[in-house]
């Protein structure tokens, strides 16, 4: 669906170069909600607005849908943007028109007639739940509201690609979740494909099939969200699974947990993968073995390929079962299994 | 009561000067408003980073824009007399004042829309642009609907500038309250006159601040 070859966009400043985006290539599958963290600087704003040249590439090409936006003269680029829909951290509202004139706005540009577009407009408002709200201006409405309006307004002229720079980084965290909810929706009813930049992990682990990790204009991994998240690599990565894995002083809460558990039985971490996480695995480890189970601390979090994370159980009973136990984890269930013997 | 008060006024000739008055601002505003406009777009489509990115013609606007400011209005209707005698065919009364109006307040209301115009939020422009929008369509569907509460205190402000220079072009021929003033009133030494085309210059420049300010605030859904 989308295809990126060799892209790079170099800004030219007081001389001296600055490589936002570096030799990126990339290929994006239709339908898929695709995902592209990091941190500020790391150049995903740019590499955004590269795919439908809100900024020149310096070099490489862009293909969507059969259609190479990198070679379009003006005229052909301003229509192939109509069948690519943006949508902003600020919204970009016009603060002159209203919901409805808003969300009108694409369909003029395409040269719609009035009446089409009233319908189309009132299709829309169902569809992103504005219902009431059509004669309402931007000042009047909530920043969840307000981006309601602007994916609509992305949406008006059934685009086959949605992109979304940092869509919910101004929002709070619950109307982050519900804008979120629109998106998959909207990707599973329509199905649109959704190239989607962002600087937090939550988003990516809510809604994401794929995720590319940028650090300095590259891509330093990518692939499915379950496998990043589990076997993270490169130290960026690593930091942004801790985002959502772990709560701020949690590797002091941990040692003190084992320290105070490692004189008596045994700490195991339970590494839950995808499927794994519905099994009944701590229920059935007492009823098979004569031990003892006591979850410490843990977190199992939820992802659009299933869910993933780790458990710290104390375990308590003879050591020759414990081990029998642990050998059955490792060789019967698809769960990692690691045994820490000592805190220190 | 007004003849007591005002004993050398000729009710005829006072109401002769307030509509030539009024007709020099509205026409005048009128030119200065679209060629303003213009100006404005010029200088802010071709400055760096905008649209239409043109180094040469945003120096030569920007050129054009300055000298015209810095002439002192007086001198410049002086300077203008040939220009207006060939365009209008003689340099006195309302109508040969229009250009000398006009030539010394657009500059001044384009650097006003030029200031209105890079106050419109830059993203509104982009994300027009990434709906695939015409740089007319970004002209007048987003950059002039979006600063329209400032393009119209603008002219507001411009406005009331003007009605001081129909004055003083009035004292140098042009007709209007300031050729009233200066050849019945201050000439003469009846400063009655003088005093009461102060008051109606006055309430002028009031009525045009209050509906100037009215739109706007009509107008700013902000």
């Amino acid at each position: 669906m989308i295809s990126i070859e060799g892209l790079s966009k170099i800004f030219s400043l007081n001389k001296t170069n600055i490589t936002a985006v570096d030799d990126l290539t990339l290929n994006i599958k239709e339908g898929e909600i695709y995902g592209v963290i990091g941190y500020s600087g790391a150049g995903k704003s740019t590499f955004v607005r590269l795919l439908n040249r809100l900024e020149e590439p310096t070099a490489g090409k862009v293909i969507i849908d059969n259609q190479e936006i990198t070679a379009l003269n003006t005229k052909k680029l301003r229509l192939a943007r109509q069948e690519i829909g943006m949508i902003f951290q600020h919204f970009n509202l016009l603060w002159s028109r209203t919901v409805e004139d808003n969300i009108a706005f694409p369909l003029e540009i395409a040269g719609v007639s009035k009446v089409n577009r009233s319908r189309r407009v009132q299709e829309l408002i169902n569809l992103v739940g504005l219902n009431g709200r059509e004669k309402a201006y931007p000042s009047q409405l909530s920043g969840g509201q307000k981006q309601r309006v602007g994916i609509a307004r992305a949406l008006a002229n059934n685009p086959k690609v949605l992109l979304c720079d940092e869509a919910t980084s101004a929002l709070d965290p619950e109307t982050t979740n519900s804008i979120l909810d629109l998106l998959v929706d909207i990707n599973e009813k329509l199905g649109l494909t959704i190239i989607l930049i962002t600087h937090e992990m939550h988003v990516i682990r809510k809604i994401c099939n794929q995720v590319a990790v940028m650090e300095q204009g590259e891509i330093v991994e990518q692939g499915q969200v379950l496998e990043v998240f589990t076997h993270p690599k490169k130290s960026v990565t690593k930091k942004f699974v801790e985002q959502i894995m772990k709560s701020d002083n949690q590797d002091d809460d941990i040692s003190n947990i084992i320290k105070s558990y490692h004189n008596e039985g045994k700490v195991l971490r339970l590494h839950f993968l995808g499927e794994t996480t519905n099994q009944a695995l701590i229920s059935e480890l007492a009823k098979k073995f004569d031990i003892d189970l006591n979850i410490l601390h843990g977190k199992i979090t939820q992802t659009q390929a299933g869910g993933y994370g780790t458990l710290f159980v104390h375990v308590k009973g003879e050591i020759a079962e414990i081990q029998t136990a642990v050998d059955f984890v490792q060789g019967k269930t698809s769960v990692e299994v690691e045994v820490i013997e000592n805190a220190d | 009561m007004l003849t007591n008060l005002f004993p050398n006024i000729s009710m005829d000739d006072l109401w002769v000067a307030t509509y030539e008055t009024f007709y020099m601002t509205i026409l005048a505003l009128i030119g200065t408003a679209i060629i303003g406009l213009i100006l404005g777009l010029l200088l802010f489509l071709t400055s760096k980073e905008g649209i239409w990115q043109n180094k040469y013609i945003n120096l030569i606007v920007a050129a054009f824009v300055n000298i015209f400011r810095a002439i002192p209005f007086i001198i410049l209707i002086l300077l203008l007399f040939p220009f207006t005698d060939f365009l209008v065919g003689t340099i006195r009364g309302p109508n040969a004042a229009l250009p000398a109006l006009i030539i010394g307040s657009a500059p001044f209301y384009g650097r006003l829309v030029e200031i209105a115009l890079k106050e419109v939020d830059k993203g509104v422009v982009e994300a027009a642009k990434s709906m695939g929008a015409k740089t007319s369509t970004i002209i007048t569907k987003v950059l002039i609907p979006e600063s329209m509460p400032a393009l119209v205190s603008g002219i507001t402000v411009t406005a009331i500038a003007l009605i001081g220079y129909t004055a003083m072009a009035g004292v140098i021929g042009a007709g209007g309250l300031g050729n009233y003033a200066y050849y019945f009133g201050f000439q003469r030494r009846d400063f009655d006159v003088v005093f009461l085309c102060t008051i109606i210059i006055v309430i002028i420049v009031f009525i045009f601040q209050f509906i100037g300010d009215f739109i706007t605030n009509k107008m700013d859904k902000r």
